[in-house]
C-alpha cells in the first residue's frame, strides 16, 4: 500500500485505532465503570466512521446556498457532504447517551448491592453466595 | 380508513402507551393498560397476516415520503409470521404478568415496569415489521436497553450483575450490527431493505461488502445467543422477573433470528449467502456444538429456570441447524420452531413462574413433591417439558419432524445430523425427567400452607400449554405458513 493511501485515509486509521482500544479495555478491565468508559470509545469510533464517510472533498455543508443571481432557482452545482450518514449519527448518539446512562445505573446499584465495582470480586462475592445456598 | 394504517400502529400503539404507564401510577391500572395494548397488537398483527395472506406484501410509507427515500414497513409473509409469534406471547404474558409482578417487583416500580416492557414489545415488532435497516438498529436499541431494565427487577442481586453482562455484550452486539449497515451503506447507497436487495449484487465482490457480511453476523449471532456467544442468556434467563423470562425467552432470540434471516437470505441473497460466504458451512458446526454441550449443561444445573435457560440455547442451536441445511425443507423447521419454541418456553417460564408464587424458589430441591401440591402447575410443566422433547401429538414434534426431513432429503453425511437431533431429544428427555422425578417421585416436605397457583397465573399458562397440544395435532396449516414464509426468503424480495 503507497504511503498516500495511507496518508489520505488518516481518519479511517484513527477509527479504527479507537475502535481497538475501546473493545481492548472493554474485554480487559475488570472495573464495570472501565468496561462503560471501554464501550463509549468503540461507539464513539463508530460515530467517526459513519461522519467520515459522509464528507466529501472540498464538500460544503449541505445547506441551500442562496442563488448568486436572485432569479429564485436553486443552485445547480455546488458540491456538498452528504447529510444522511451526519443525521444517522445523531439518533446513534442518543442511543449511546441511552446506553451509557443505563449502565451507570446499573453500576450504582451494583455498588450498594455488593459493595464494590470490581469484577472478580463481585465474581467472589457471588460464588460465597452459591456455595452457601 | 384505519386499516391502511395498520403497520404504523402495530408499533405506535405500545409505544404511546408505554410513558402512559408511568402516569397512571397505580400499578392496577397500568397492567389493565398495558393487557389492554398488547391484546390490540395482537389484533393488529393477526389482521396483518390475513391481510398478507391474502393480498401479498404490504408497504407502509412512514409520513408519506416514498420509499426508498423514507422509512417503509414492509409487511410479507415471514415478518407478519415473526409479528403474530411475539404478539401473540405479549398478549399471554401480560396479564399473567399482571399478578406475577405484584410478588415479585416493589409496588412503586410496577408501573415503570409495565412501562419498560411495552417499549421491549415495541421495539422487538419495529425490528420484525420494519422495511430500512437503519431503523432496525434503532428498534433492536428500543427493546434492547427497556431489557436491561426489565431484567434488573429481579428479587435477588445477581438480576444486577446479569443485567449488566448482557448490557455490554447487546451493545457490542448492536455496534458491531451498526458497523455493518455503515458499510453497506457505503457501497449502495441505501438503507431500504429491498432496494439494497437489489444494488448489493453489482458490488458483491468488493471486500467491504464482505466485512460488512462478517460484522452483521458475529453482531446478529451475539443478539440471538449463538454459542458460543450466548455467556449473556443464562444469568439473565435466570435472575429475571418470571414474567419477563418467560416474554423475552419467546421472543427476543425469536426475532433476532428473523432478522439474521431477512438480511442474509432477503437482503444479501441465498446465493452470496451460500455459495460466496459459506454461511452454512459456518453454522453448521456451531450449531451443533450448541445443541449438543448446551443439552449436557443443562443436565447438571440445580436452579430450574437457569436449566431451562441452557436449554434455550440449545434450542436456538436447531433454531440455526435449520438455516445451516440451505434449503427450503430445513428452513421450514427454523421458521416452525420459532413458533412452537416460543409456545412451549413460554408455558415452562411461565409454569416456574406460578412455583415462585407459591414457594419463591426453582431450585430443585425446594421442588420436591411439588405434583400434590400444585397439580395444574407441574401438569402444565410436563406437557411443556414433553413439547421440549419432541414427543408426537406436541409441537416439538412438528419442528423436529421437519429438521429430521431436511437431514434426511440432503441424505449421506446428513444422516449423522439427523442422529444428533435425536440423540438430543433424548437428553431434553433427561433434564426435563429430572424435575419430573423430584416433583412427582418424592413426599412434600415443605410448608403446610404451600397450594395450588391463583387462576390469573394458571389460566395464561395453560393457554400456552393447550395451544402445544393444538397445534402439535393440528400442524397442517401452521406448516402451511412456515413454508410459504421459507419459499419468500428463499427466493428473496429483490425479484
Amino acid at each position: 500500500m503507497s504511503v498516500d493511501l495511507f496518508v489520505s485515509h488518516y481518519n479511517y486509521w484513527v477509527v479504527i485505532f479507537l475502535m481497538m482500544v475501546g473493545f481492548y479495555i472493554l474485554i480487559s478491565r475488570g472495573n464495570l465503570i472501565k468496561k462503560i468508559v471501554g464501550l463509549n470509545v468503540f461507539q464513539t469510533s463508530v460515530f467517526m466512521l459513519y461522519i467520515s464517510m459522509g464528507k466529501i472533498t472540498g464538500g460544503t455543508p449541505p445547506i441551500l446556498l442562496d442563488d448568486p443571481h436572485g432569479e429564485g432557482e436553486a443552485v445547480g452545482h455546488v458540491l456538498y457532504s452528504n447529510p444522511l450518514p451526519h443525521v444517522l449519527i445523531l439518533t446513534a448518539i442518543v442511543v449511546g447517551i441511552a446506553t451509557t446512562s443505563v449502565g451507570l445505573a446499573l453500576a450504582v446499584r451494583i455498588k450498594e448491592a455488593y459493595g464494590t465495582l470490581e469484577e472478580d470480586e463481585i465474581n467472589r462475592v457471588e460464588a460465597q453466595t452459591e456455595a452457601a445456598e | 380508513m384505519i386499516a391502511e394504517h395498520l403497520p404504523i400502529l402495530q408499533v405506535v400503539l405500545p409505544l404511546l402507551a408505554a410513558p402512559v404507564c408511568i402516569f397512571l401510577r397505580n400499578p392496577r391500572a397500568a397492567g389493565a393498560l398495558a393487557v389492554l395494548t398488547s391484546w390490540s397488537a395482537l389484533g393488529i398483527a393477526l389482521s396483518l397476516l390475513r391481510e398478507v395472506m391474502s393480498t401479498g406484501v404490504v408497504s407502509y410509507a412512514i409520513g408519506d415520503w416514498a420509499p426508498p427515500i423514507g422509512i417503509e414497513y414492509r409487511v410479507d409473509i415471514v415478518n407478519a409470521w415473526v409479528l403474530v409469534i411475539v404478539a401473540t406471547i405479549g398478549a399471554v404474558v401480560t396479564p399473567y404478568a399482571i399478578t406475577s409482578v405484584e410478588s415479585e417487583v416493589d409496588r412503586k416500580r410496577i408501573p415503570l415496569f409495565y412501562a419498560a416492557y411495552l417499549l421491549c414489545l415495541t421495539g422487538l415488532l419495529g425490528i420484525t415489521i420494519t422495511g430500512d435497516v437503519f431503523n432496525v438498529f434503532v428498534f433492536l436499541e428500543i427493546s434492547s436497553l427497556s431489557a436491561y431494565a426489565l431484567i434488573a427487577m429481579g428479587q435477588r442481586r445477581r438480576a444486577l450483575t446479569a443485567a449488566f453482562r448482557y448490557l455490554i455484550m447487546g451493545s457490542v452486539g448492536a455496534t458491531f450490527i451498526v458497523i455493518g449497515i455503515g458499510l453497506l451503506y457505503v457501497m449502495t447507497g441505501t438503507l431500504n431493505m429491498a432496494d439494497l436487495a437489489a444494488l448489493l449484487p453489482e458490488v458483491w465482490d468488493s471486500r467491504t461488502v464482505k466485512v460488512a457480511y462478517g460484522f452483521l453476523g458475529v453482531g446478529m449471532c451475539l443478539k440471538l445467543a449463538l454459542f458460543p456467544l450466548h455467556l449473556w442468556l443464562p444469568n439473565a434467563y435466570a435472575f429475571a422477573p418470571s414474567a419477563v423470562t418467560a416474554f423475552m425467552a419467546s421472543t427476543a432470540t425469536k426475532v433476532a433470528v428473523y432478522m439474521l434471516l431477512r438480511l442474509f437470505l432477503s437482503i444479501f441473497g441465498r446465493h452470496f449467502s451460500f455459495e460466496v460466504m459459506g454461511l452454512d458451512l459456518i453454522l453448521l458446526p456451531l450449531a451443533l456444538v450448541a445443541i449438543v454441550s448446551m443439552s449436557l449443561v443443562a443436565i447438571f444445573q440445580v436452579d430450574v429456570k437457569r436449566l431451562l435457560a441452557y436449554s434455550s440455547v440449545a434450542q436456538i442451536g436447531y433454531m440455526i441447524l435449520g438455516l445451516s441445511f440451505a434449503s427450503v425443507t430445513g428452513l421450514t423447521a427454523t421458521l416452525l420452531h420459532l413458533f412452537n419454541h416460543a409456545l412451549m418456553k413460554g408455558a415452562l417460564f411461565m409454569a416456574l413462574g406460578c412455583v415462585v408464587y407459591r414457594i419463591g424458589s426453582v431450585h430443585i430441591d425446594a421442588m420436591v413433591g411439588l405434583g400434590k401440591r400444585m397439580p395444574y402447575t407441574m401438569a402444565a410443566f410436563v406437557v411443556g417439558g414433553l413439547s421440549l422433547v419432541g414427543v408426537p401429538l406436541t409441537v416439538g414434534f412438528v419442528s423436529k419432524w421437519y429438521l429430521i426431513l431436511g437431514a434426511l432429503e440432503k441424505g449421506g453425511l446428513w444422516m449423522g445430523v439427523a442422529a444428533i437431533v435425536l440423540v438430543t431429544s433424548v437428553m431434553a428427555l433427561v433434564y426435563v425427567w429430572r424435575v419430573v422425578e423430584v416433583a412427582y417421585l418424592r413426599d412434600f416436605a415443605g410448608d403446610e400452607r404451600v397450594r395450588e397457583a391463583p387462576w390469573s397465573l394458571l389460566v395464561p399458562t395453560w393457554a400456552l400449554v393447550l395451544a402445544n397440544l393444538y397445534f402439535g395435532i393440528d400442524a397442517v396449516r401452521i406448516s402451511a405458513v412456515a413454508r410459504g414464509a421459507a419459499e419468500a426468503l428463499m427466493i428473496g424480495i429483490g425479484s
